[in-house]
This record gives C-alpha cells, structure tokens and sequence, in this order.
C-alpha cells in the first residue's frame, strides 16, 4: 500500500507570538512539525505495519519545512518530498489542496492520503476535504481508527456525537485525529537515517501546477489584549464553608 | 445581502450554533435556511422561529446519515443555482468539511471558526484566531459566494418566535455517494462541549481518592480507571446542578478515564463557556489555549502553583473530592434543586 502523509511545519506551540507591522514573530522558538500532523504520520506507520507498503511525508513549505519532514523520517517514514516554489509564499487552504492533489498525482499509485486536523498556525481544518474534492477521492474525516484490506478501507470517525463507522473504496483521504494513539517517538536509528537524509524537493513546474491565486487574504493582525486575571483563593474552615463562598462568587458574576 | 443559512443536525437534533449563524445571516439582510437529510419538518419549523425568510429542504434516504460526497454535491448545487453572496455555517465537525468541499466545487474560498463577522458594502470583514488565540486575523474573501462558518457561542442566539410558520420549498438532490455508514457508537450523552455554557471538567486530579476502596481483582491500571470513573461522578454531579456539560483534560482521556470527545485544549475541542471550573487539572499551556475564551475560570487544585491558577479569577487550593462535593451541594440549595 502506497501512502501519503501531509505534513506542515509551525511555531512550537510554547512560543510567544506576537505581530507587528502585518508581520507575525515568533522569536527564537523553533518550528517543529504540526502536532496533528504527527498523528497522520502514526496512522500512515500504523497502516504500513497492517498491510505493508511505503510511507512518504508530503510537505508544501520554505526550506525549513526539510526539518518537518526530517522528523517523519525519523519516526519510521521511508521517504519525503518538500514542494517548494517562492510563486507560492501565499496560498490560501483551496490553493495548497490543488498543489497537493498536483502533488500526489506526481506521486502516482497512491492508495491512502493522511492529513492532520488542522494547523496550529493559521490553521483552518480545511486543506484534508480540499484535497479530497480536487481528487475527486472520498474523505473520511476526524479519524479515530483505521481498518484497511486490500481495496477498500473502514474507519471510525470521531463526531460530537459519538462514532460514525464508514467504509469507502480506494483511494481515499483520511484525516487522522489524537484517538489513532500516541505519536511513536523517533528511534535512533530513525534520527541517525534523518540526519543523513537529502530531501529531495520539487518546483511548481516539476509538480506540474501553476501558482492558484487565493480568494482569501489577511486585511489586518491585531494582537488581542492581555487578559490579567489575578486569582481569588477562597478560603474556609470546612470544604462546605469554602463551597458556600465560592457558589456564592460565582452567582455574583451572573455567568448562570 | 443575501445569505444561505447551513442548518447543521444529527438525527433531527440541531447543533445550536446553526441559530446562531441564521441570526448573522438576518443581520446581514435575507436568510434562506437549508437543511439536508430525512424527515426534516421539525427542523423547518424551528428554522421559521428563528427568523428564516425562506426554508428549502434536500429531503431523501440517501441523506439519512452524514457523508460528505452527496451533502456537498447537493448543497453545491443549491448554491449555485440560488447564487447568495455569502453561506453561513456553524462550526462543527460536519460543516468544516462541507463548507471546505463546496468551495473547491464553486470556486471560491472559506474564513472558518469565526469570532466577528461585519460587512462593509459588499464586502464581508471576518475575524478570526490563529496561532492558537495568540493573534486574532481580518480575513476577507474575493470571490463569490463568500463561505464562513462561525464558531459556537461567539454570535447571539436570535430571539424565537413559536408563532411563526412557513412553507420550507424542496431543492433537487444528488446522491452520488463515495462511501457507506456501516453504524454509529453513539455516546450515552451527546457532548458538544464547543458549545456548552458551563463546563465542568476534570483532569488526572480525578483518579487519585486514596479514601475508595477499589473492587477486588483488579490490577492497578483497572483500579486507577475505576477510581477515576467515580471522580468523573462527582464532576458530572456538579455539571448537572449547573445545566453545564463534562469536559476533559487529555491526561484524562488518555488514561482511558472519558472518551476524547470531552477533551478540552490543542488537540480537543476549543470552548466558549460563561463558566469554566476545572477539577484537579494543572493548567498545561495546550489546556488553557482551549479556554481562552471562557468568562469566568474557576480551579480546584491542591498544589497553589498549579498554573491553572493563572488563568482563574477564583481558586480552591483544596481535595477536589472534598469541594466538589460540597460545591455541588451548595448550588443545589441556592440554585433550589
Ligand atoms: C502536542 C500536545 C497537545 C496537547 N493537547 C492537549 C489538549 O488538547 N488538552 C489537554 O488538556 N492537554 C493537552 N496536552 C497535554 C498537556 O501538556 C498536559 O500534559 C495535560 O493537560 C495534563 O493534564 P492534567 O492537568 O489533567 O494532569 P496533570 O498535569 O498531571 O495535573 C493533575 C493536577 O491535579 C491536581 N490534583 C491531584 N489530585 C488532586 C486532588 N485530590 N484534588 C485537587 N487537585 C488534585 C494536581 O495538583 C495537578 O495539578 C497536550 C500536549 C502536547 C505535547
Ligand atoms: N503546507 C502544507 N504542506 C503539507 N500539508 C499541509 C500543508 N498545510 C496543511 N497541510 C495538511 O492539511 C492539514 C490541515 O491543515 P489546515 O487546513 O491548514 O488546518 C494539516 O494538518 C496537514 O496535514
């Protein structure tokens, strides 16, 4: 089985972000791989170990998206590809699916696409169902756990409901949430064939798309205002006497 | 300005954030609300009271459950053919994926998870957070029909009016479909905590009573579950007294103590509440970006440097299985139940 795992590269999400003159900072705090896509990693490792077949990590991003796709590597990844282009500094969600539908078709003989939720930067839990649609392959969201054989795979999404069980031939794309299990920490050998790595990265030209132009842009940053909370600690003799206190306080708020 | 209003539900139930959105959508100017699936009358009533011009109804079996394929394809088409400037969603797990699938199909784009919303001419001004509520953003989008979803609780509930009535119209349905529901698990509760009004959660604190005598026969990790199940019984009791709903740390739901939908934070759900009481959570920096937004934070912790008490405007440094009890009680009495 031939699988795809799409993965970004963002701020740690400790990092004090702050904007200033339309720009966004994020000091020295290092780009790390986007957490959920950690988890798309795990399930496209966890497919593999099923069913056998190849893994490789897909990234759109500036150079520095290599240490994302690094650390896929590390984790258990066989291969990786960065689609790099400075034409694409500013693509919207609808754009980065058409280079990655583009992307994935370069690929060729692609049976499974991994996404993560949603990207801790800017992120909009979109591009997964974007590249779905421009694929024209079926997307299972929210996935929780995977169940592959041969042709056709099920899974059970996680909704605000409970589970929703669904089943669709492939290929499809899957978007893989934290129920898939802790993402495995990368071995040394892992980070030993990392470090060694060349990532091999590909132009617009080579994925053979042109440059979308985006419907959605940012008009404005705005740094919202600090909210200094300083704690009451409400004390008492008995649990009862502080619990008559503190019902009390919060019925003055008039949250109720 | 003309708007086409997703009504978002499950089984008939409707996620209430779907009101919210048809109130932006009355103030924007003309409302059409559509709903997709089966036996939708009830539904189309509800959108009456809430203040819809118009209702249209995509009523087959092939719609019965969710999938995304035929309620995009169904819902593109409709757009298409009654050309709104703008379609309104509320935030949900269903409505990040249909709003992102139309826009690929009517080549436009989506400002998602929104928290503002305002139009100037012709053109709509969106704000919404990013980098985990570190910044906020002013979005726009250039092409039409503009696509947004808004998130729960950051919009008013519209007035309801149980007088008002209509005709819902029917659109035409398409029912191509990619794949097939084999079932559901559905939880005992239905939990939306995005879009509760009080939360009460519970974090690792829950598990650890030394004071409960576990069943016998147990190995250590069956007895940490069971001693945090009866924990979660004193959070939940308190959420019952407050009409409020369960949430979560991920300690909590990674030690298999509640199922992730509870879960609050980076990796769970982002949470809106007027009123948000945490139970033996720490306060981790991926917990409170989810809470952000809640009005008034209170913890219970026995450790005073918990970072919890940070973010709180009132704090019990005390044994949750003491004070929760107690605080419990004491909305009972003064709550009159
Ligand atoms: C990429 C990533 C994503 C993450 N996403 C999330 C997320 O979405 N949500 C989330 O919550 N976490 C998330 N985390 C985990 C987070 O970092 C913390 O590990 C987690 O929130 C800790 O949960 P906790 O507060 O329940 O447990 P702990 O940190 O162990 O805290 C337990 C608290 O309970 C208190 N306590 C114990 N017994 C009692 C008692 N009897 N009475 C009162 N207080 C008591 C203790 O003093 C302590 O403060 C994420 C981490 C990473 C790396
Ligand atoms: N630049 C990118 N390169 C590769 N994958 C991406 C990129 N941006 C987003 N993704 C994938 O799409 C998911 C959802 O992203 P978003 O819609 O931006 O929240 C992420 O979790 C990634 O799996």
């Amino acid at each position: 089985m031939k699988i795809v795992a799409c993965i970004k590269q963002v701020p740690d999400s400790e990092a004090k972000v702050t904007a200033s003159g339309g720009q966004i900072s994020w000091g020295e705090a290092p780009l790390v791989i986007n957490p959920f896509d950690e988890y798309a990693v795990e399930g496209a490792l966890l497919q593999k170990e099923a069913v056998g077949g190849t893994v490789t990590a897909l990234c759109i991003g500036p150079e520095a998206g290599k240490e994302a796709l690094k650390h896929a590597l590390a984790m258990g990844a066989d291969d990786t590809i960065l689609v790099s282009d400075p034409a694409l500094n500013a693509l919207d969600t609808q754009g980065a699916a058409q280079v990655l539908a583009a992307a994935i078709k370069k690929i060729g003989g692609v049976d499974m696409v991994m996404f993560g939720r949603q990207t801790l930067d800017d992120g909009s839990g979109l591009t997964a169902a974007q590249t779905a649609r421009v694929l024209g392959w079926p997307m299972l969201g929210l996935v929780g756990h995977i169940k592959a054989d041969g042709g056709s795979v099920t899974v059970s999404r996680v909704i605000e409901e409970g589970r929703q069980n669904v089943k669709a031939n492939l290929p499809a794309v899957l978007s893989i949430v934290q129920s898939i299990g802790e993402p495995r920490y990368p071995s040394f050998m892992g980070i030993r064939k990392a470090a060694k790595a060349t990532i091999p990265v590909w132009s617009l030209t080579d994925v053979g798309a042109t440059a979308p132009a985006p419907s959605v842009t940012r008009s404005e940053l705005i740094t919202p205002p600090s909210r200094e909370v300083v704690v009451d600690i409400i004390k008492g003799d008995s649990p009862a006497a502080i619990a008559d206190q503190l019902a009390d306080k919060i019925l003055a708020e008039k949250v109720l | 300005m003309k708007s086409i209003v997703y009504i978002d539900h499950f089984k008939g139930e409707v996620q209430p954030a779907s009101w919210e959105a048809l109130g932006v959508a009355k103030s924007l100017g003309t409302a059409m609300a559509v709903a997709l699936g089966t036996d939708l009358q009830a539904i189309a009533k509800q959108a009456f009271e809430f203040g819809a011009d118009e209702v249209l109804l995509a009523e087959d079996p092939a719609l019965q459950d969710y999938r995304a394929e035929p309620y995009a394809a169904t819902l593109s088409a409709l757009v298409a053919s009654a050309t709104p400037d703008a379609v309104l969603f509320p935030t949900t797990s269903r409505t990040r994926e249909l709003a992102a699938m139309i826009a690929i199909d009517l080549k436009t784009g989506v400002l998602v998870d929104l928290i503002g919303l305002k139009s100037e001419g012709d053109k709509l001004i969106a704000t919404r957070p990013i980098y985990e509520g570190k910044l906020m953003e002013q979005v726009t989008c250039s092409t039409k029909p503009v696509i947004v979803t808004l998130r729960a609780r950051a919009f008013p509930r519209p007035a309801r009016n149980e007088a008002a009535s209509g005709t819902a119209g029917k659109t035409e349905v398409k029912t191509e479909a990619l794949t097939t529901v084999e079932g559901y698990e559905v939880a005992e509760q239905t939990v939306n905590v995005a879009d509760a009004g009080v939360i009460v959660s519970g974090g690792r604190g829950v598990s650890n009573n030394p004071s409960l005598t576990p069943p016998a026969g147990m190995d250590e990790k069956q007895a940490e579950i069971w001693r945090a199940h009866e924990g979660f019984k004193l959070v939940g009791e308190l959420a019952n007294v407050l009409g409020g709903a369960v949430g979560a740390s991920r300690a909590a739901v990674d030690g298999g103590y509640i199922p992730y939908s509870h879960q609050v934070g980076q990796t769970g759900k982002v949470v809106a509440p007027d009123l948000y009481i945490a139970c033996g959570i720490s306060g981790a920096i991926q917990h409170i970006v989810g809470i952000r937004s809640a009005k008034l934070v209170v913890a219970i912790n026995k450790d005073p440097d918990a970072p919890i008490f940070k973010v709180a405007r009132f704090g019990v440094v005390g044994d949750l299985f003491q004070v929760v009890p107690a605080l419990t009680e004491a909305f009972k009495k003064k709550l009159g139940k």
